[in-house]
């Protein structure tokens, strides 16, 4: 967010592509034998895309039509190219990328369904919601690890924070057992999910104990969490975690914003004063 | 435990949060003679380690001012934000001219937003009068232009150091003083970003109080 806030006010792109490249290069031509070199470049008109937010209706088409490209494949068969494309379709908020990216639900490529489920959540349109939910198939059982990979057999936590932010309370019983996973990841995710549906403290309060997590990794990600929940019980507990103050500020950042959102403005409530207190005190 | 004990249980931690623990418990004992070896931590890629020593450094306040001005240059880019942190909390006015600086142009948006709150908190009486309004003029400047910055965290930032140095020179009420508060008044009505909004209505709120 904040590096393309950088763009939007300096207004020309830094980097050496113009939008009309950008756009060719991402859609390509029908050529089997395209270069190595070439595919690079595609790879990253995709990504630029969606980095500067080119969201022209020929960019999106181009990028709408990477998510079927065939040519850019990596050693163990996945799908480079469709994973940028499919990242930077949230980014551009076109409605008309939900139905392609609900098809890279089912794609073989767990990268590319991630992507897809992430930039669901941005577009955040109810018709997601059965295919995402589809993938939870199994429940807490089905959730492995594919033997002698790093990762899930589904990008689990990206599609309960997709479930979560789309707001799907029909979904709750499946993402329920989530908040039991093995993984901790996965656990925040379910958390992060069931307090958006619920708005159950319990779930927020299990959020704040697990800002004393041992890994930094993992209290990074919490503090995301919160910050994206904006659960303003949590705003002291975030202020006092050993991470970055950086990190911590946006986190408060979506704590107030939230409750901005939800409260009269007029005259500064309380609360809002309380958390920015706190958020000048890791300036 | 004596203040070599102390400066010793730091240097050699063998652990993230040993570290911590005895970069806090040097930091508690504000010695002067932990100085360097608070400064030296600035620079080990411990968040936790450093917050600790920037704390340490402030509650020391001005013996460690020289210190880490010396250092400045040798910094690396994280250590340099730890230090102008420091800077900036302890408001010594040795330190304008860094603060001036790093607001103003530093590329790590960490070093922007913490000089800007610095810029807000500095302790102007102890320079001679003419030296003051020069210096707040240029905080001013400075600081009206990081209202402008394209991250919302130095806006953010420059927000808080505008409402401390309007409320350091309320009394003068220099020639820029009402400029100060339609920047307030224009980040509330124009800035994209709804905390710098918040924060500005804040602060307008606790001037004109």
């Amino acid at each position: 967010m904040a590096t393309s806030e950088q763009f939007d006010n300096t207004g020309q792109p830094p980097e050496e592509l113009t939008v009309e490249q950008a756009i060719r290069l991402t859609a390509g031509c029908a050529n089997a034998n395209l270069q190595h070199e070439e595919l690079g470049r595609r790879y990253y008109a995709a990504w630029w895309l969606g980095r500067f937010k080119v969201s022209e209706p020929a960019a999106v088409d181009a990028l709408i039509a990477a998510l079927e490209d065939d040519s850019d494949r990596t050693e163990d068969g996945g799908y480079p190219l469709r994973r940028n494309a499919a990242r930077a379709l949230g980014k551009l908020g076109d409605q008309r990328a939900v139905e392609p990216l609900i098809q890279c639900l089912e794609s073989d490529d767990v990268y590319v369904r991630e992507a897809a489920a992430q930039s669901l959540e941005m577009l955040n349109d109810p018709r997601s919601i059965q295919p995402l939910l589809k993938l939870l198939e199994g429940g807490v059982e089905a959730a492995t690890t594919v033997p002698g990979k790093p990762h899930l057999v589904q990008p689990y936590t990206s599609i309960l924070e997709a479930l979560g932010t789309i707001g799907a309370t029909e979904a709750i019983g499946e993402i329920e057992p989530f908040t039991q996973h093995r993984v901790r990841r996965v656990q925040f995710s379910a958390l992060r999910a069931m307090y958006q549906l619920t708005q159950n403290e319990i779930y927020g309060q299990r959020l704040i104990e697990a800002l004393q997590e041992n890994e930094l990794q993992l209290r990074r990600s919490v503090l995301m969490d919160l910050g994206a929940i904006g659960y303003l019980p949590a705003a002291k507990a975030v202020s006092e975690t050993l991470a970055e103050n950086s990190l911590k500020l946006i986190s408060l950042k979506g704590i107030l914003e939230h409750h901005l959102n939800h409260v009269d403005s007029n005259p500064i409530s309380p609360e809002a004063v309380e958390v920015m207190n706190l958020m000048d005190s890791l300036l | 435990m004596t203040s070599s004990q102390l400066i010793n249980a730091v240097e050699t931690a063998d652990s993230s949060d040993a570290l911590l623990d005895a970069v806090e418990a040097l930091a508690a004992a504000c010695l002067p003679e932990a100085i360097p070896t608070l400064i030296e931590v600035l620079g080990f890629n411990n968040p936790g380690a450093a917050v600790a020593a920037v704390d340490g450094l402030i509650t020391i306040g001005e013996p460690a001012v020289m210190p880490i001005l010396e250092q400045l240059d040798g910094y690396n880019y994280g250590a340099r934000a730890w230090a102008v942190r420091a800077l900036s909390g302890i408001g010594d006015p040795r330190g304008l001219d860094i603060l001036l600086d790093a607001a103003g142009s530093d590329f790590a948006l960490s070093v922007r937003r913490a000089a800007a709150r610095g810029l807000g908190a500095i302790r102007w009486h102890e320079l001679p009068s003419e030296a003051q309004s020069q210096g707040q003029k240029r905080a001013f400047e400075t600081l009206s232009q990081a209202c402008q910055d394209p991250e919302w965290i130095v806006r953010y930032g420059a927000v808080v150091g505008l409402q401390g140095l309007q409320t350091a020179t309320a009394k003068q009420q220099p020639e820029w003083w009402t400029s100060g508060i339609e920047c307030l008044e224009t980040m509330i009505q124009q800035d994209e970003v709804l905390a710098v909004q918040a924060r500005a209505k804040l602060a307008l709120s606790c001037l004109l109080d």
